[in-house]
């Protein structure tokens, strides 16, 4: 198990979870669009950037690239 | 940067990479196979929770410890700069790898369409959504629309229903006609028509409609939070109906990644790039494999990326041999782009409101009269975003005819630290 | 071709936002005017620059230009319309030693003596000014009124507003010669027009070969968005002598903030090059440069990086007027790297030389006779 943190709350997830995936599970939308609309992914596989969020303090990382770890901080919405 | 060097390099890890590494790792030379994943399989053998359960695949990952291949995950390949060298972004910094002969696997990507709500979240490709399971989201219990077209649809019902979900339709625009004259055809391939029998045991219980599409879909409650339910209406034979469910996985069949082999200049015809007898293309030196040049399924990716393996290897006339077999399977791929072709109905899904482009929220109203992409680009950076027009490209291409964009360096959004 | 037999009082070749404001000044004057374009609108120099609106003091004339256009810029800006995204974020121009403050102090008297507002920002200022910004840095000069346009939306407003004027715009529709009476299609038809402008920026010199014009090729990186890590356009001081020198290549710190949150990375300069393609080798010192001044950038996501060709004559400024040797052919081209800024004063200069009457601004330094005068 690992335990991250979606949008400071603490979420659990399994070995192997990308942050894509614990995302979705928390229910929180990923990010924002220009227009202001909540975005959550769509290809799942890297290529549509509309899953980017912010991880340990870096903005735009596809999340659903990244396997969850330990600690993790993760800001979405923006 | 770090630089290396390697006979031959590989891009693209999934069937038709792996095949081809697997072909070229006992021929003397240095085989070294890059993938942008955290592990190799592509996308048909994507591990699940950070494992490869295929049993093809990891008989391929086998093969590869015991040749002379070096594995190199995570690199998402950005730039080409001549003398036959790729840059990459890895995470722990950038890689440059100059290579005598290269074989490009890179793949494909589902085709999405806009319809008024695509853009709604719960609202994912079909691969997509699959892609999401595989990397740990439960879909227990959920309710799911699956639509689109192409077999990946099948394949995707039949994975979300084995992990608990219920698959309340399969939403194929293609028509009863073409799929039945498809069907017959895989007689002439009976390994594949196993493959099609057993899935259809599995799908019993899952309504397969052809002649049927999304035309809308609609968050009733979106708030702040992601929406809880969505209401997607099918259109089928001119009657309409709305149905609600938590998810939709919807992806109009592949498209081939073209980026990098455009950036290398490779010939490109009717959307895939043009290869000889041994997978090599208009450039000297560059190979062609898998998805890259037709979409034709796995068992033409293997046959191509052996071929391709074996000719960089210089291993001609065994590669000769399979010419016969890589020729029926493509064929197959023919078969598969006249029977999922996109009906002109699809052109009609968008409102002067849908967006066209999700990067940068541009609307169909916005690009309609432009004549050109490049054109739609300058004025409303439409396909200007980080996608680099992955998403909206194809989907213009087909709503209002453009040529693809040129590909410029990077090709994929990199850290400018490593430009 | 039954339209091409149309008589015109003014073809201007190119549709870059050079063309597109002169084609609103002319058609303003009630001249029946025609815009030609081998490809669509902006889409040669116009779409690779920055769109930047900047007051520039290389010598007298350009300061002079830049600052008039800079005040016609600022007196349209009310009507573009929101995609044009104008905004009056104005320029540090950023002092990296002791020596290049003792230039903040020069510049900042020449812009004081020509009525441009500018204040002197010590170290602290500018850290406070740009929190993003390297802190070894000595200060810098902000100016208010330098701002940022979206060139392309501007150029395509401007196009629009000409047409509504009554103005005809035809793309994708080449030139092959200029002469007194009208403009030559390569297919041998000709349109005639009582005065023909050259606004084909780089490629103006192939249209009349007395216009000296070589092109300056440059790159330009956009990230994703960061709204907020920068604030104004910044330039280090040093800008001037990358633009000025005639050295074959060099690299400038130029940082805009776009409207959208994204940052455009500049600058390049390379002579002898007319490949479009990326140059690896600038690329990476124009990078290093950047980080230089402002270190985050190194993490930012590059998102894309493309090429462009800035129009250079010898001296550094356009050529505005008569071409010599003709009596109705006059050239609109030449600006370099300050062709958005100037494209609105050089539409009023030149609308001014073909109505006969005075400018507010001496049009001499401009004029494309004053090489051959000089040499």
């Amino acid at each position: 198990m690992h335990k991250i943190k979606v949008n400071g709350r603490e979420v659990r997830v399994g070995e192997g979870t990308t942050l894509a995936a614990a995302i979705l599970a928390s229910g929180d939308p990923f990010r924002t669009s220009v227009r202001g609309e909540a975005r959550a992914p769509l290809c799942g596989i890297g290529i549509c950037f509309e899953c980017r969020v912010t991880v340990n303090g870096q903005p735009h990382v596809r999340s659903c690239t990244v396997l969850a770890e330990d600690g993790m901080e993760i800001v979405t919405g923006e | 940067m770090n630089k290396t060097s390697t006979d031959i390099l590989i891009v693209g890890a999934g069937p038709a990479g792996l095949a081809a590494a697997a072909a070229a790792a006992n021929s003397g030379g240095t085989v070294t196979l890059i993938d942008e994943n955290p592990r190799a399989g592509g996308q048909i053998w994507r591990a699940e929770l950070g494992k490869i359960r295929s049993p093809a695949a990891s008989k391929f990952l086998r093969a590869l410890t015991q040749g002379r291949v070096d594995l190199i995950n995570s690199a998402t390949v950005f730039a080409f700069s001549g003398d036959n060298t790729l840059t990459a972004q890895t995470p722990g910094g950038s890689i440059s790898i100059s290579c005598g002969k290269m074989i490009l696997a890179a793949g494909a990507r589902e085709r999405f369409l806009p319809f008024p709500g695509w853009t709604l979240p719960g609202v994912f490709g079909a691969g997509g959504l699959q892609a999401l399971v595989k990397g740990g989201l439960s879909i227990e219990n959920k309710r799911i629309v699956v639509a689109g077209s192409g077999p990946l649809l099948l394949a995707v019902a039949d994975y979300l229903k084995t992990h608990g979900a219920t698959v309340l339709v399969i939403a194929e625009q293609a028509s009863a006609a073409k799929i039945r004259r498809f069907a017959r055809g895989l007689w002439r391939q009976p390994e594949k028509m196993v493959q099609a029998a057993a899935l259809r045991a599995r799908l019993i219980g899952i309504p397969y409609k052809p002649d049927t599409w999304i035309t809308r879909c609609r968050g009733p409650r979106v708030s702040k939070r992601l929406a809880r339910e969505l209401e997607v209406t099918i259109k089928s034979r001119g009657s309409s109906r709305v149905i609600e469910c938590d998810y939709v996985a919807c992806g109009f069949h592949l498209v081939p990644n073209l980026e990098l082999p455009m950036l290398l200049g490779c010939q490109i015809r009717d959307g895939s790039v043009s290869v000889g007898d041994h997978q090599q293309t208009s450039v000297r030196d560059v190979y062609c494999a898998g998805e890259l040049t037709g979409i034709a399924g796995i068992e033409s990716s293997l046959i191509e990326g052996e071929i391709a393996g074996l000719a960089a290897s210089g291993q001609t006339e065994k590669a000769k041999t399979l010419i016969k077999k890589r020729d029926a399977a493509t064929g197959f791929g023919r078969a598969l782009d006249h029977t999922f072709a996109l009906r002109p109905e699809l052109k009609h899904l968008v409102e002067d409101d849908t967006l066209i482009c999700r990067c940068e929220d541009v609307s169909y109203a916005q690009v309609k009269d432009f004549a050109t992409f490049r054109e739609a680009k300058l004025q409303t950076r439409c396909g200007m975003g980080p996608c680099q027009g992955r998403v909206c490209g194809p989907a213009v291409e087909y709503l209002l005819g453009w040529e693809p964009a040129s590909v410029r360096p990077p090709i994929f959004p990199v850290k400018m630290k490593y430009l | 071709m039954a339209s091409n037999k149309k008589t015109f009082d003014a073809a201007i070749v190119g549709a870059g936002i050079v063309g597109a404001a002169c084609a609103v000044a002319l058609a303003r004057e009630g001249l029946k005017v025609l815009i030609l374009d081998s490809s669509s609108a902006a889409s040669g120099t116009t779409a690779a620059g920055m769109g930047h609106i900047v007051a520039m003091d290389d010598s007298p004339a350009q300061l002079a230009l830049t600052h008039y256009s800079q005040k016609l810029w600022r007196r349209l800006a009310p009507e573009l319309p929101a995609s044009c995204e104008y905004e009056n974020c104005g320029t540090i121009w950023v002092a990296a030693n002791a020596d290049e403050m003792s230039e903040v102090h020069r510049k900042k008297a020449v812009y004081d003596e020509n009525g441009i507002t500018a204040h002197v920002l010590d170290a602290q200022a500018l850290l406070d000014a740009e929190p993003n910004l390297a802190k070894h840095l000595s200060g810098g000069l902000l100016v208010d009124s330098d701002a940022v346009v979206y060139q392309l939306a501007a150029t395509r407003y401007l196009l629009l507003k000409a047409v509504k004027q009554g103005a005809e715009y035809r793309q994708f529709n080449s030139v092959a010669s200029l002469s007194d009476d009208g403009v030559g299609l390569p297919s041998g038809e000709r349109i005639s027009a009582g005065t023909t402008i050259n606004a084909a920026g780089a490629h103006a010199g192939d249209l009349s070969p007395s216009l000296e014009i070589r092109p300056r090729k440059g790159h330009l990186v956009i990230t994703d968005r960061y709204p907020g890590f920068v604030r104004h356009q910044l330039v280090e001081l040093g800008y001037l002598k990358s633009a000025h020198g005639s050295d074959a290549s060099s690299v400038a710190f130029n940082v805009q903030p776009r409207k959208t949150g994204q940052i455009l990375l500049g600058s390049s300069r390379q002579f002898n090059s007319n490949d479009d393609a990326v140059d690896n080798a600038i690329l990476n010192r124009m990078a290093a440069r950047g980080f230089e001044y402002m270190p985050a950038l190194k993490e930012m996501s590059a998102v894309r990086v493309w090429t462009g060709f800035r129009p250079a004559t010898p001296d550094n400024l356009p050529y505005i007027g008569k071409v010599t040797g003709f009596k109705n052919i006059y050239a609109a081209a030449g600006h370099e790297g300050l062709g958005i800024t100037m494209s609105l004063g050089t539409a009023e200069l030149l609308a001014d030389e073909i109505m006969g009457r005075e400018s507010p601004i001496p049009r001499q330094p401009y004029s494309p006779g004053r090489s051959a005068a000089s040499s």
